[in-house]
C-alpha cells in the first residue's frame, strides 16, 4: 500500500495526475468500512486529501456557499448560518450516520462515492450547486444535476478530483426573504445509522419546483415530469395522480433494504404530503 | 511529499503525549491505539461506522477510529477513554448507564464530549448526539439519565 499526502493542491493535482490509479480519501468513512477484511485494497495507491489546506476551508462569498472538498457534514453544522440561509444541508448533514460519521464524512466524498442512496447528494442537487473539477491541466465547473451519467458513473476524467462545490445563495441577505418551501425526507429503518430506502429533496420557488429523488434510480437524480406537473398547478386527489409523472422520471429496484414496489408508493406519498403542505401554505 | 510502500511515519499526540511511530499504512487508527499503544480501552464493535465502540476524540471531535486510517491521525490529536477522569463517570455508574460493558468506553467518550460542550445542546437534541453509540443493554435511558445529570451538576458547579 501506497498512501500520497500532498499538503497543496498544487501537488495534489500533479500526485493524482502521476497515479491515475492512486484512490482519492477524504474522510474515509466510506472506503474504511470493513477495512481488515478487504485485504485487496490494501495493495492499492491512496491520495490523501485530508493535509491539503486549500481543499479544508468552507467560505461564504456574495453568491455561494463554498464547500472545500474536505468540508465535512459537522463542518456545516457549526455553521449558524448554514441553519438560517441553506437550511437542508443541516438537515441533511443531520441524517448522515452520526456525529461520528459527521464528523469524518465530506459532502464531496458523498458526491465522488455516487452511491444513490447518498444523503448529501440530493440536497445539493436541489440547491443547483456546482461542482468544480480541478486536474494538473485546470478547472472545470459542472453542474451537479448533470454529474451523474449511470450507476456510479460521473463526468469526472482521469486525473480529476472535485475540489469544491458551490451552492448558490438564493437571496441577497439584505432584501426580503423570497417564499420558499423546502424539504429533505429520508424514509429508512430508523433515524440513526440507517441507509435510505428513499430519499426526496424538493424547493419550491417563484421559479417553480425542484425535485431531487435518491434510492429510486441508478443515480440521485432530478425529477423534471414530476417538476413539470407540479408547476402546471394540476390538481392532486391522491398519491396514485403522481404515479405516472414518478414513472416517467426514476425506476427504483429491488434489492436487501427495500423494494421497488415500495420506493414507487413511498416516493408518492411523501411527494404528495409535501405538495400539500406546500398548497395549503400558500 | 514522502510516500513510502513499506512503513509511514506519524506523528500524533495521544492524551496529550507527543509520540512518533512507524505504522503499517494499512493500519486504522484503531488498531495503532490498541496493538502499538497498549490503550486497550478502545474496543472494535462492527468495523463499520455502525457502533460507535471504537469512539475516540479527533482534533476534538468524536470519530470512528475503525474508519480513520492510521496515517489521518499525523499532526492531530487523539484522546481515547483513558483521558476520561474516572471520577467523571458517577453520574452514570449511578444510573445504571452500563451493563455488559462493550459499549461503554464509546459511549463515555462520546457523553464526555457532550458533557465538556453543553452548548451543543443548543441545537442537537442529547439523543441525536449519542445516536452513534449503540447499546443492546441498557435501552439507553440510562446512558441518557446519567449524562444529563452529569451536566445539571456542571450547572450547579459553574453557578
Amino acid at each position: 500500500m501506497r498512501v500520497l499526502t500532498p499538503t497543496t493542491l498544487d501537488e495534489a493535482r500533479r500526485a493524482y495526475a502521476e497515479s491515475p490509479d492512486a484512490v482519492p480519501m477524504g474522510g474515509g468513512t466510506d472506503l474504511l468500512v470493513h477495512w481488515p477484511s478487504h485485504v485487496e485494497r490494501h495493495a492499492g495507491t491512496y491520495l490523501d486529501l485530508s493535509g491539503v489546506a486549500e481543499l479544508r476551508a468552507m467560505r461564504w462569498t456574495d453568491d455561494a456557499l463554498e464547500l472545500g472538498a474536505m468540508t465535512t457534514y459537522w463542518d456545516v453544522q457549526r455553521d449558524d448560518r448554514v441553519w438560517d440561509e441553506l437550511p437542508l444541508l443541516t438537515h441533511a448533514a443531520r441524517q448522515v450516520g452520526a456525529v461520528q460519521i459527521q464528523t469524518r464524512g465530506t459532502w464531496a466524498g458523498n458526491i465522488a462515492n455516487g452511491s444513490p442512496a447518498a444523503d448529501g447528494v440530493p440536497v445539493l442537487m436541489v440547491y443547483d450547486a456546482t461542482v468544480t473539477l480541478g486536474s494538473a491541466s485546470g478547472t472545470r465547473d459542472v453542474k451537479l444535476d448533470s454529474f451523474y451519467t449511470g450507476y456510479k458513473q460521473t463526468v469526472m476524467k482521469a486525473g480529476e478530483l472535485i475540489e469544491r462545490i458551490s451552492v448558490p445563495r438564493r437571496h441577497d441577505p439584505a432584501a426580503e426573504r423570497p417564499t420558499t418551501f423546502e424539504r429533505f425526507e429520508k424514509v429508512g429503518t430508523r433515524a440513526a445509522q440507517s441507509i435510505a430506502k428513499v430519499g426526496v429533496a424538493v424547493v419550491r420557488q417563484d421559479s417553480g419546483w425542484r425535485v431531487v429523488a435518491s434510492s429510486v434510480a441508478p443515480f440521485v437524480m432530478r425529477c423534471p415530469t414530476v417538476e413539470a406537473l407540479l408547476d402546471s398547478g394540476s390538481p392532486l386527489g391522491s398519491p396514485d395522480d403522481l404515479l405516472t409523472a414518478i414513472r416517467g422520471d426514476v425506476k427504483p429496484i429491488d434489492d436487501l433494504r427495500s423494494t421497488a414496489a415500495y420506493r414507487e408508493r413511498v416516493l408518492a406519498r411523501v411527494l404528495f404530503s409535501l405538495v400539500k403542505e406546500e398548497r395549503a401554505q400558500r | 511529499m514522502p510516500s513510502s510502500p513499506e512503513t509511514i511515519s506519524i506523528a500524533l499526540t495521544v492524551n496529550g503525549e507527543a509520540l512518533t511511530l512507524e505504522a503499517d499504512p494499512s493500519d486504522r487508527l484503531l488498531d495503532v491505539l490498541r496493538y502499538r499503544l497498549g490503550l486497550t480501552g478502545t474496543k472494535e464493535g462492527c468495523g463499520e461506522g455502525e457502533c460507535g465502540a471504537c469512539t475516540v476524540l479527533l482534533d476534538g471531535v468524536p470519530v470512528n477510529s475503525c474508519l480513520v486510517p492510521a496515517w489521518q491521525a499525523r499532526g492531530r490529536s487523539v484522546e481515547t477513554v483513558e483521558a476520561v477522569a474516572p471520577a467523571s463517570l458517577r453520574p452514570m455508574l449511578e444510573s445504571g448507564a452500563t451493563q455488559c460493558g462493550a459499549c461503554t468506553p464509546g459511549v463515555v467518550v462520546c457523553a464526555d464530549w457532550i458533557r465538556k460542550h453543553p452548548e451543543l445542546l443548543e441545537r442537537h437534541p442529547m439523543r441525536e448526539l449519542m445516536a452513534g453509540n449503540l447499546c443492546r443493554c441498557t435501552g439507553y435511558d440510562g446512558i441518557i439519565d446519567g449524562l444529563r445529570i452529569a451536566i445539571e451538576e456542571d450547572d450547579e458547579c459553574a453557578s
